[in-house]
């Protein structure tokens, strides 16, 4: 992998790791940034890795553009002999999907879609070659999902599929995004799903809720006391899917602070995750429910 | 003391110098999109020029004093009113306690600053008193300012007179039409053609409604023509889709190439469509005193000529901390 670098003006080194999305990528642009932390580089002030790019904010008036894209090749070529192993966290996520509140918000922009016909989890789970939104919903929730990147808004969380590609869950976004997405929706455009942190706009497509809160500026939640964001780059993350009932069972515990998260400390390797996927993924769901 | 809001113009926000350190995870920047009318306002009262001001655009709030206070107004000629009374803007003046600051119908720019001795005191959160609305984090309660509003005002730290006020040299407003923003080629330049990037520079383009702290877009040029390619996996099938990156603030996204849409201090930090450059640091604090329907043209320039943009700037901000020292 060849990574292409650009400079974003006078203040971000920009450097695409890889043009199509892939963990070796992921990885790659996790490792660098890591590494560009770890240097405390004068003058750096933002390092923002993503999916399969990552970008640098620097000050021009301490190091010289030219300078610091050079020690960012010199990171870059070094990463290549590191092992892609992590020290990460996984996370379970508990959905209710197909719920009253995106399907709500989808019937209001169906003239924006794809299909008016339908619902995005029936038009998702037909383009994906699934013959039931039950069977796409288990194709979404059985194999755990990578946090690659954290952005767009405040503490939102892109996750990449934890499959092999042919396997991987695709779905275009809609046609002109919508005005509105209810807070903590779960969505996918392209090959990505995403927990939409906050209510606003949005293009991808639709198909649940969880009663888990990702980012709370007041900081008033236990499990965000610390940190206003649940997440950063490398966690993973499995989905579960619910009721309504254990919806509201959730939620009603979330508000009376009661609410506990399931998350595990893992290590993960690429090299032993390419080897046997089905397997792999065995192994971080015993670490997540402790057998 | 404090400042209640009796009416809050259009989407008057209470802002600072940013919150940098946090984009990695969404939080933007924020901070006065005229970072230069910021500063000037805050020294016109004898403030730190990074202390809290409040940011209206197009349209000013209308508010009144519990107590005696120091005032100025900068940016966009949005001229104040006291009981009525006609002030000058990029000026220090007095307010008396039960007074109301009113604003004429703005005249030049869009974005006016309005400091007062002591700095709007809300809470540091992230290490700045902005607003990000979008996030519902910082600022008044995380949001644009409503009537019946308090805004808490901290204490002056020294005595300065009225009637202290910015040559006209010194504001680092927009000057002439069309106006110019000077850009670096990069990002996925690659991704159009040759004739298109050349249309690009050579287009005039104009300031459309959707131009907030978010990001300002532009119409009127030529659509961008792609250079053909197979999609790569995870980008999305349209030309302008890419595999979702971060976005540089003052990065020129082109959504199905059409209109061309430039970050700001409100930025999202990323997604999915391809950026054809980006607008220089020195041309930022310009952007946001841009009206709607405003003509604008790209110029392009190289890394030496934005670091001797930066460098002008960054003189311009020395002359003016001189001048009010």
């Amino acid at each position: 992998m060849q990574t292409r670098f650009s400079f974003g003006g006078d203040e971000h080194i920009f450097a695409e790791v890889g043009e199509a999305m892939s963990l070796e990528a992921f990885f790659k642009s996790l490792f660098v940034t890591n590494a560009l932390r770890d240097a405390k580089i004068k003058g750096v002030t933002e390092i923002c890795p993503a999916n399969a790019s990552y970008q640098v904010k620097f000050d021009p008036d301490q190091i010289k553009p030219d300078d610091l894209l050079t020690e960012l090749k010199r990171l870059d070529t070094g990463s290549e002999k590191s092992e892609p192993v992590i020290k990460t966290r996984i996370i379970e996520i508990p959905v209710l999907y197909n719920d009253p509140w995106t399907n709500e918000t989808l019937m209001r922009f169906r003239e924006r879609h794809q299909d008016p016909n339908g619902t995005d989890l029936e038009y998702a789970a037909r383009i994906n070659g699934l013959d039931s939104v039950d069977a796409f919903i288990k194709a979404h929730s059985s194999a755990p999902w990578f946090v690659s990147m954290v952005g767009f808004v405040a503490g939102l969380p892109f996750l990449y599929q934890m499959v092999e590609r042919k396997r991987q869950l695709q779905a275009p976004k809609y046609l002109r995004p919508r005005t509105d997405t209810p807070k903590l929706t779960v969505g996918h455009g392209g090959c990505f799903s995403c927990i939409y942190s906050v209510r606003g706009a949005g293009g991808y497509q639709m198909f649940g809720i969880t009663p888990m809160p990702i980012y709370d500026p007041n900081q008033k939640i236990s499990y965000l006391r610390d940190f206003m964001c649940l997440f950063r780059p490398g966690d993973i993350v499995k989905w579960k899917p619910i009721d309504r009932a254990a919806y509201d069972a959730a939620v009603a515990d979330v508000d009376a602070g009661r609410f506990a998260p399931i998350i595990r400390d893992v290590s993960f390797s690429l090299t032993e995750f390419n080897r046997d996927i089905d397997t792999y993924n065995r192994k971080l769901d015993g670490v997540l429910h402790g057998h | 003391m404090a400042i209640k809001v009796l009416k809050p113009g259009l989407a008057t926000t209470v802002q600072d110098l940013g919150r940098p350190g946090y984009y990695h995870i969404g939080i933007p920047l924020s901070g006065g999109m005229d970072r230069h009318a910021l500063a000037a306002a805050n020294l016109l009262v004898g403030n730190p020029e990074g202390a809290a001001v409040l940011e209206a655009v197009f349209m000013g709030p209308e508010l009144e004093f519990t107590e005696d206070a120091t005032v100025a107004v900068t940016g966009a000629e949005l001229p104040p009113k006291l009981d009525g009374e006609p002030r000058e803007t990029w000026t220090s003046f007095k307010v008396k306690r039960g007074q109301i600051l009113s604003f004429d119908f703005l005249k030049q720019g869009a974005r006016g600053y309005i400091a007062v001795a002591g700095g709007i005191d809300v809470p540091v959160v992230l290490g700045s008193r902005s607003t990000y609305a979008l996030g519902a984090l910082g600022g008044f309660k995380g949001r644009k300012l409503e009537a019946g509003d308090e805004l808490p005002v901290g204490k002056a730290a020294t005595a300065v007179k009225d009637g202290r006020t910015v040559a006209k040299d010194l504001r680092g407003q927009p000057a002439g039409m069309p106006t110019e923003l000077r850009a670096m080629p990069g990002l996925y330049w690659h991704r159009i053609t040759e004739a298109a990037g050349n249309g690009f520079f050579s287009d005039t383009w104009k300031v459309a409604p959707e131009a907030d702290r978010i990001g300002y877009r532009f119409k009127g040029g030529k659509p961008l023509e792609f250079v053909p390619r197979e999609p790569p996996f995870g980008a999305g099938s349209d030309p302008s889709n890419i595999t979702d990156a971060c976005y540089p603030y003052g990065s020129i996204q082109v959504p199905g190439g059409t209109e061309p849409i430039v970050l700001h201090r409100d930025a999202v930090s990323g997604g999915g469509y391809f950026m054809v450059g980006t607008v220089i640091a020195a041309d930022m604090d310009l952007i946001g005193q841009l009206q709607p329907n405003t003509p604008v043209k790209f110029v392009k320039v190289g890394m030496d000529q934005a670091l001797a943009a930066r460098k002008s700037r960054t003189e311009l901000l020395g002359k003016l901390r001189s001048a009010l020292a």
